[in-house]
């Protein structure tokens, strides 16, 4: 019998489909349904696994690790609790398009339905989070699922996937090691064909004399960068990125205008009012930017995407190309025209000028917009920057400027906190040379805190940028400013020690409370390529300006010059 | 309006919750749901009517494209398509109503299943509107229980017939 006809385990099978896959690395935690597979998995040479310390820790991850590298993220969870405690980063990984591949234990087919030990129906409670699922029933089954599942993960729009195995199916043997034809059409994994018409969509473009690019989180998907540079400076048309698109286009360009939305730049915000052209470029119109249909309201809008169900769905548009965000622009690029644009340009260095990103930094206390600037200056921006959710996730997409695709490391759709850390621990296991800071706060940081373990146990030299309020601060400022100060349920009264926190997992720390400590602070920080933590006291009632207050649209951006204003 | 979609999907456990999820998570309303395997064992045709505006409809259909198991979605327009529904009613009689009852039968091209002393079980397909209609014409005789199938459709060859 030849050794491709030789049957093996499904649990040999998966490794095998795994490493053919290319994955070279694997997060997860195993449990009794999943056992046969990790039994497996202890001969692979190929495949390291990151062992966490909380499944929720490993989607986060392999998201981290899916992000910064552009690959496949794979983890691995155990049947019942184990999966049910991916939910959060499956859900994650679904609205931000990340490529993610889990793979669950499940108890034994003749088990299934009888609510056995750790049982969970994970292929329902997944149906809505996930973009695709399968429950496999037969080791024959395995190879075909494999196929389908990687596939659709990193296909089209990128989004997780799930694959559920029973304990049994990964001891049955099988010999189908590679799939002989997949159930699910081409179009779910084949690179679609632009469809459209590029020159019609270009002379628009060279129609408008206030034109603006809108660069979301797909253009790191298609890895478009290059191309919306090109597009860019070709047109003279400056560019705003949503939180998700950070990175996609220079933050230093002189075409930059920064992020736009919620808490994006004033400038961003009064672009969009003003321009008579607006090309949105794989973004999905959020209601943290778009809140109204009447978006843009005197431009003419234009929308590429690769899914076509994003056109319409929530603002309405005049212009459509459907496909990948690369392959689009490049058929475009051809019929686009230069086209004098000084005025609009000098425009937009006038907004900028009048309207800077803002916050007073006079006085003891420290401000994490002058810290962050600091971090931004001594890296010379080119660390890999992953937040938690809230304050201090603003802050760094203000503050940090990306100049590359991929560096930034956000839960965007979702609001995940507990995100930050694990995914910085992704990002550095795929990217190892790069420096990787986690930005968090005391609330996000405490949400998957024992993930510090994971740090200490691979020596891991992830950066842990700790801004302390003693507050959920964004909590905070939306009920100092919306709900006159009642702040309900938004103050820690009790925090650990951080430093002796850190320490206590062998990871350096220092806190700082005073401006005369930030240098300090930021040499103590990154003074090596080890893993540190700085605690950075600030003041509570600092808040995230600008701000569009919810449920308003452009016109009612406050600035932090606006701040007395709003008080009243 | 009433939008009748017909759906081709791989005929496998699970896409029955993965077309009804997707309907749940997006906030439609599914009026009725039909489904039925085709000549081909590994694919399932399924009638979806669903009330919502033009947008709503193209929101489902292209949400539903997404679907890696859904092969074909068809919006059927109401003039060019057979639309039916199979229905099953019981319902009461007495001596004084039962020919009424009988006549009316007839004159629905009805088909009766059982007669009893004082019910009548009758099986009658149609358009939606002609069992919205028999429905309400047996009503003042006393339903006792009605089971129906949900719409079925599927379009007309020849789309100039109309």
């Amino acid at each position: 019998m030849s050794s491709t006809t030789e049957a093996i385990t499904g649990g040999r099978l998966m490794v095998e489909l795994l490493e053919e896959a290319g994955v070279e690395i694997v997060f997860g935690y195993p449990g009794g349904a999943i056992l046969p597979f990790y039994d497996e998995l202890y001969h692979s040479k190929k495949i390291k696994h990151i062992l966490v310390r909380h499944e929720q820790g490993a989607v986060h991850m392999a998201e981290g690790y899916a992000r910064s590298t552009g690959k496949l993220g794979v983890c691995i969870a155990t049947s019942g609790p184990g999966a049910t405690n991916l939910i959060t980063g499956l859900t994650d990984a679904k609205l931000d398009s990340i490529p993610i591949l889990a793979i669950t234990g499940q108890v034994a087919t003749d088990a299934i339905g009888t609510d056995a030990f750790q049982e969970a129906d994970i292929f329902g409670i997944t149906i809505p989070i996930t973009k695709y699922n399968a429950l496999i029933k037969k080791a024959d089954d395995l190879a075909r699922h494999f196929e389908e599942a990687i596939k659709i993960a990193m296909g089209g729009r990128p989004g997780p996937v799930l694959l559920d195995f029973p304990k049994d199916v990964q001891t049955q043997k099988t010999t189908v090691r590679k799939a002989t034809s997949l159930k699910i059409a081409p179009h779910h994994y084949e690179r679609p064909k632009v469809k459209g018409d590029p020159q019609e969509f270009a002379e628009v473009l060279n129609g408008a004399k206030r034109p603006l690019l809108y660069v979301g989180g797909g253009a790191i998907n298609s890895f478009a960068s290059a191309e919306i540079k090109a597009l860019a400076e070709k047109a003279n048309a400056p560019v705003t990125t949503t939180l998700m698109g950070l990175g996609a286009f220079p933050g230093t360009h002189p075409l930059s205008v920064g992020m736009l939305g919620m808490h994006g730049t004033a400038y961003a915000n009064k672009a969009v009012l003003e321009c008579d052209y607006i090309l949105n470029l794989g973004a999905r119109f959020d209601d943290r930017v778009a809140k109204y249909q009447d978006f843009a309201p005197n431009a003419i809008r234009a929308h590429v995407d690769i899914d076509a169900a994003e056109f319409n769905k929530r603002i309405n548009v005049d212009h459509i190309l459907h496909g990948d965000l690369k392959d689009a622009i490049r058929e475009i690029l051809p019929f686009v025209k230069g086209g004098d644009r000084s005025s609009w340009i000098e425009n937009i260095q006038t907004l900028k000028k009048n309207h800077p990103l803002d916050y007073d930094n006079s006085g003891d206390s420290i401000k994490p917009q002058d810290f962050l600037q600091r971090v931004y200056a001594r890296t010379k921006g080119e660390a890999i920057v992953s937040t938690d959710v809230g304050q201090h996730q603003m802050w760094a997409a203000q503050y940090y400027l990306f100049d590359r695709p991929n560096t930034w490391l956000t839960s965007g759709g979702l609001g995940t906190m507990g995100y930050g850390l694990p995914a910085a621990i992704g990002a550095k296991f795929g990217n190892p040379d790069k420096t990787v800071i986690c930005v968090t706060g005391d609330g996000s940081f405490q949400m998957c805190i024992q993930e510090l373990a994971t740090i200490a146990q691979s020596k891991l030299g992830v950066k842990i940028l700790l801004f302390n309020n003693n507050f959920l601060g964004m909590v905070r400022q939306w009920q100092e400013l919306f709900y006159e100060e009642r702040f309900s349920e938004s103050q820690w009264t009790y925090n650990p020690d951080f430093v002796k926190l850190s320490e206590a997992y062998g990871i350096p720390a220092m806190k700082i409370e005073h401006k005369s400590e930030i240098e300090k602070g930021v040499d103590f920080f990154l003074k090596d390529s080890g893993s540190a933590l700085i605690e950075v006291m600030i003041p509570a009632e600092e808040k995230v300006f600008p701000m569009i207050p919810a449920g308003k649209s452009q016109q009612d951006l406050i600035e932090f010059k606006d701040l007395g204003k709003l008080k009243k | 309006m009433k939008h009748t979609l017909s759906i081709l999907v791989n005929n496998h456990p699970g896409v029955m919750s993965h077309v009804s999820g997707l309907f749940t998570r997006r906030g439609y309303n599914i009026d009725s749901i039909a489904v039925g395997v085709t000549d081909n064992a590994e694919v399932s045709s399924m009638t979806i009517v669903l009330n919502g505006d033009d947008f709503v409809v193209g929101q489902v259909k292209n949400q539903l494209l997404k679907l890696p198991d859904v092969l074909r979605v068809q919006d059927m327009a109401y003039a060019s398509s057979v639309q039916r529904e199979l229905v099953l009613i019981s319902f009461s009689i007495t001596e004084g109503n039962r020919s009424e009852a009988l006549t009316i039968c007839n004159g629905f091209d009805v088909k009766i299943l059982e007669m009893t002393e004082d019910s009548l079980l009758i099986e009658f397909s149609g358009n939606s509107r002609q069992v919205a209609n028999i429905i309400s014409v047996l009503k003042p005789f006393g339903i006792r229980e009605i089971s129906r199938t949900g719409q079925i459709a599927i379009a007309y060859r020849n789309q100039n017939s109309v």
